[in-house]
This record gives structure tokens, sequence and C-alpha cells, in this order.
């Protein structure tokens, strides 16, 4: 496979086209959007903890390139029904896997973010695939202690 | 007869396209199992072998310190480095090659103004009068400059069609208008700006006028003194030279009664631990051991666009800028940007709702390099209100089928993406 066909694979693609837990959000204020100036891609999350301190419901709102709607689609995927301490360090866990900070082989065991693996060979488009954990990661409520 | 035979028997001058293709050995080279359709020429643009001949010449034979060494090699890189100020000098038909101070590039040409001559001639209350097109290197430095001086920054506005309201400019001028600096050509929308009359009213109401060449120089005759520029700013890189080596212009005058930019060697005439004097022009402002080999480069260069001849690329580009906008109107879902009467071979646009980074990287996996993004003018993106646009840009060693083959490949990311 090419490294392009590595990085458009089917997956991504069925995400960029039909991407879920998309939504308009404009209860949101544009001032919580997260941004990435050098793409103009910007994204506004909605994030719903539940009673039991997990994640009923994670929904974004925002435009960007096939990368980033993907990634942000598949996120919102990922964190239903975890803890917040676990979403914090799934959050964690891709973008530094991503940035080349630990082995991207992490990705396997994290189901269908796995097809993120092939976007290590373009570098710049690092940020786009990462825009959506960058928010998750400022959207969600503050833990002091895993599992407090 | 078919595109290939065409583009053999195509002429730049009396040479070949296909000839001047050879001179520079990049264009050889395949990208993802293509052929390398080098489409991001305002970026960068490529180097033919006599540039890159030169600099390693310069390594073998005559590498030197310059105006230090009394031997033979620093004499030979001296009278290299000097020869090359002087071909500068000619191809900006400046006056004087005390007007020509060689710096990294525009940007570092533009800060130098920006510090030396704006640190003695803006008050607080004066104000500095740039454009919504230019280039962060012709922004960031203003905005830099007026928040030391306590000066104000306004701007000349954009029209819709991508020139510059020169009539709103005239009737909002502000009297404390110390200095308007300008791009030659946009290098977003592609337009050529009428700097002549520009220079000519800033003169009239008492304003100097910095002109960023960058994008022009590469593509037509550049005259300082018609123009009637106080400075004229470009990089090397984007002329056929090596990253690294600029030249700032300046009128004699001007640059002789500001000081120094940066400290170190060269650029002094005696020091003492108390103080120094300065070194006559144009080494007053060339601290630091220069970049020889980059001036070098340039040098060669510039010899390499004159036997081509400027007349003959502005020919060649006029005619492959002319199938290029008309290729891309028939692209489905296509918006170009820009439709200044004026423009050189810079085309922006949008496929429909794919994002410009996913245009650029489907175009990068048949061999055709485009830029993607805002091209460092943020400003400008915004009030076009598209935050990122697909830029291809020519140069005379492009070829019709290259176009055609960003035409095709246009159609396929339109398939791809949908």
């Amino acid at each position: 496979m090419s490294a392009f066909d590595e990085l458009y694979q089917e997956i991504i693609m069925d995400h960029y086209r039909s991407p879920r837990g998309a939504a308009k959000l404009d209860h949101v204020p544009q001032a919580m959007a997260h941004e990435n100036p050098t793409c103009g891609d910007s994204i506004k999350l909605e994030v719903v903890v539940g009673a039991g301190g997990r994640l009923e419901r994670v929904r974004f709102d925002g435009h960007g390139c096939a990368i980033s709607t993907a990634s942000a689609s598949l996120m919102t995927e990922s964190m239903h029904g975890l803890s917040v301490a676990d979403a914090r360090e799934r959050a964690d866990t891709f973008i530094k896997a991503l940035r080349g900070e630990i082995p991207a082989s992490v990705l396997d065991e994290m189901g269908d973010l796995a097809a993120f693996k092939g976007l290590t060979s373009f570098p710049v488009r690092v940020k786009c695939a990462t825009l959506a954990w960058h928010a998750l990661l400022v959207s969600l409520p503050r833990v002091t202690t895993p599992g407090a | 007869m078919d595109r290939i035979m065409q583009e053999k028997i195509q002429l730049i001058g009396p040479r070949s396209v296909e000839d001047i293709r050879s001179d520079f050995p990049i264009l050889d080279r395949t990208v993802n199992g293509k052929p390398l359709a080098y489409l991001d020429n305002a970026a960068t643009s490529q180097k033919p072998r006599l540039v890159l001949d030169a600099i390693r010449v310069y390594y073998e034979h005559g590498n030197a310190n310059v105006h230090r060494a009394l031997h033979t090699l620093g004499e030979e890189a001296t009278a290299a480095y000097e020869e090359a100020r002087g071909k500068v000098q000619r191809f900006l038909s400046a006056r004087t090659s005390r007007e020509i101070i060689f710096t990294r590039g525009t940007t570092e040409a533009i800060n130098l103004v920006a510090s030396s001559w704006a640190d003695t001639n803006l008050s607080r209350g004066d104000v500095v009068l740039t454009t919504e097109m230019e280039h962060h290197s012709n922004l960031v430095p203003w905005q830099l400059a007026c928040a030391r001086r306590g000066c104000t920054l306004r701007f000349i506005p954009l029209a819709p069609d991508g020139t510059l309201d020169m009539a709103e400019a005239e009737r909002s001028w502000d009297p404390r208008t110390r200095l308007v600096a300008v791009t030659y050509v946009s290098n977003v929308l592609g337009t050529v700006n009428d700097v002549k009359s520009i220079a000519a009213m800033a003169h009239r109401r008492g304003a100097v006028v910095l002109v960023d060449g960058a994008q022009a120089v590469p593509h037509m005759r550049v005259d300082v003194q018609d123009l009637d520029c106080d400075f004229f700013a470009f990089s090397g890189h984007k002329v056929y030279a090596p990253m690294g080596i600029g030249a700032l212009y300046g009128k004699e005058k001007i640059l002789d009664a500001i000081p120094p930019w940066m400290g170190g060697g060269e650029m002094i005439r005696s020091v003492s631990l108390e103080g120094s004097t300065w070194n006559d022009l144009p080494w007053k402002f060339e601290a630091g051991t220069p970049n020889v080999e980059g001036a070098v480069g340039l040098s060669a260069a510039i010899d390499y666009i004159h036997t081509l001849g400027l007349s003959s690329i502005g020919k060649r580009e006029g005619e492959l800028a002319a199938y290029a906008r008309e290729r891309l109107s028939g692209v489905r879902a296509l918006t170009q940007y820009g439709a200044a009467p004026r423009r050189s071979g810079v085309f922006p646009f949008n496929l429909g709702d794919i994002h410009a980074h996913d245009v650029a990287q489907f175009l990068d996996r048949e061999g055709i390099a485009v830029r993607a993004g805002h091209h460092c003018a943020q400003p400008l993106a915004r009030k076009l209100g598209v935050p990122a646009t697909v830029r291809a840009s020519l140069s005379f060693y492009n070829t019709f089928s290259e176009i055609d083959r960003l035409v095709d490949a246009l159609d396929g990311a339109l398939r791809f993406y949908a």
C-alpha cells in the first residue's frame, strides 16, 4: 500500500464522509473552539459526563480536512463509556503515539484508531489528527487522581 | 500533433523547453512513482546546474573569508563576493553597489529597515501604511516597529478583484504617514501592484516607500530607479539561487543617515573598548562573516536568467499562465481567487468543500507539488473568507502537460473525496 493509501484508509474515508458524533453545537460559545491556524481548522466539543462519572456523550462541531474530521469522529466513538481519567489517558496516549513520543504500535490496542498509524509518515498532518484530542483534554473536567 | 511533440518544439528564447528543463537536475526525479511536476515556485524555485556548479567551484577553488585575508584565496573570495554585489546592482538597475546590502533574504532585509530606519525616523503618533495583502514578512516587522515606537499601523484595503483600493488609500491618507510598505506581487493572488504610482503618491506626501520584491524579481525586469522606491527587498531562493541569501536595496542618502543594525565584524571602521565607528556603505550593514557561497550562487543565478532573457521568461510564463487559467476554469467545483488585470502565474483555488490539505496530499500522490494553507498571509486569507487555499505557481520550466496533469489530478481528487 502506498503512503497515501495508508493515510487515507477506508475507515478514515468512511468517518470523513459520514462523521459520527457531528452536531451543530451553537450553545457552545465560539471562544471555546480549538483552532489550528495553519490550516484554518476549528472544532468545538460537547462532553457530557453521566452520574457515574463516565462519558455519556461526546459530540463535535467543526470544519477541517479529512484527517481531522475522521479523527474527531473516531474520537467521539472511542470515548463512550470511559471514566474521565481513562478518557484523559486515552487522549494522551493517542497524541503521544502520533507525535512519535511512544511507539505507534500502541495504536494497535486502540481498535479503529489503529488506522492512524499511517499518519506517522506525514509529520505535517499530525496536528490535523490531534486537534480534536487536544480539544477533548481541555474540555474534560479536571480530575486530580485517576478514578477520583 | 500530440502534447509531447508540441512540448519539444516550444521555445524560451532560442532554446527548447525540454533543453532548458535539463538545466535543472531535480526536474528529472520522480515523486511517488510519477515524474515530478513542481508547481510550488512561489514558495521556492529549483536551482539550475550553473548555480550548483558555481557553489561547488567556490568551495573547491576559492573558499576563504572575505575582506580580511591578504592571501590569494581571500582576495579571490572577496572579489567574487563583491562581483556578486555588482550583479545584483545591475539586476535591480540601482545607481551604485553601495546601495546593495546582502541579507539572508527578504524577511531579514525588511527587518533591517523596520529596525534601523524605524528607530531613527518614527516618532510617537506616526503612521506606517501597509496593505491587506502582505506576506507576514512585510507585516509583522512593522507591527513590532510600531509597538516599539508608539506608532499606528494602517492598511490600504483590498478591493474585491484582488487589487489594492488606491482611491481609498488616497482618500484616507493620514498626514502622519512616514512609510509605505507594499508588495510588488502578491504571493497569494499574484496581483501585480502599481508600485511606481504608489511610490509617487507617497513621495508627494512626504513618506518613504519599501517594496517587497520577493515575488517580482523571478518574473519581470525590476528597475528601482524607475520605480523610485526607497527600499527594495528580495530573496535569492525564489530567483533560482540558494536559500539564505537575498538583498536589500536602499537609496544611498537614506542608508547613510541610519545607524547599523547588527554589530560585529566587518561593519566597523575602528573599535575601542568604549565605542566604535562604522564602516562605509554597504558593509556598515553586513556584520559577521557573510554568506559568500550564497552570493556566488545568486551571481550565477542572475547570469542564468540573463542567458534566457527576462522578456523571454515573461513571454513563456504569460503563455503558461493563460493556459492554466483557462484549464482550471474548466474544472468542476473549482473556485479561483483574485481577478486583478495584471497577475503573475500564481493560482489560488479551492475544490468544492474539500480541504486544501487533502487536495494537496492527493496531488502529491500524483507527483504534483503545490502549496496548501494560508501562504503566510493570514489576514488576506481571512479577508477572502477562506482559511486555506491550494496554490499552484508557475515558472518558465513548467510545461503545458504538467498543467494538464494538474487538471486531471483535480478531477481525480473530486472523485476520491466525494
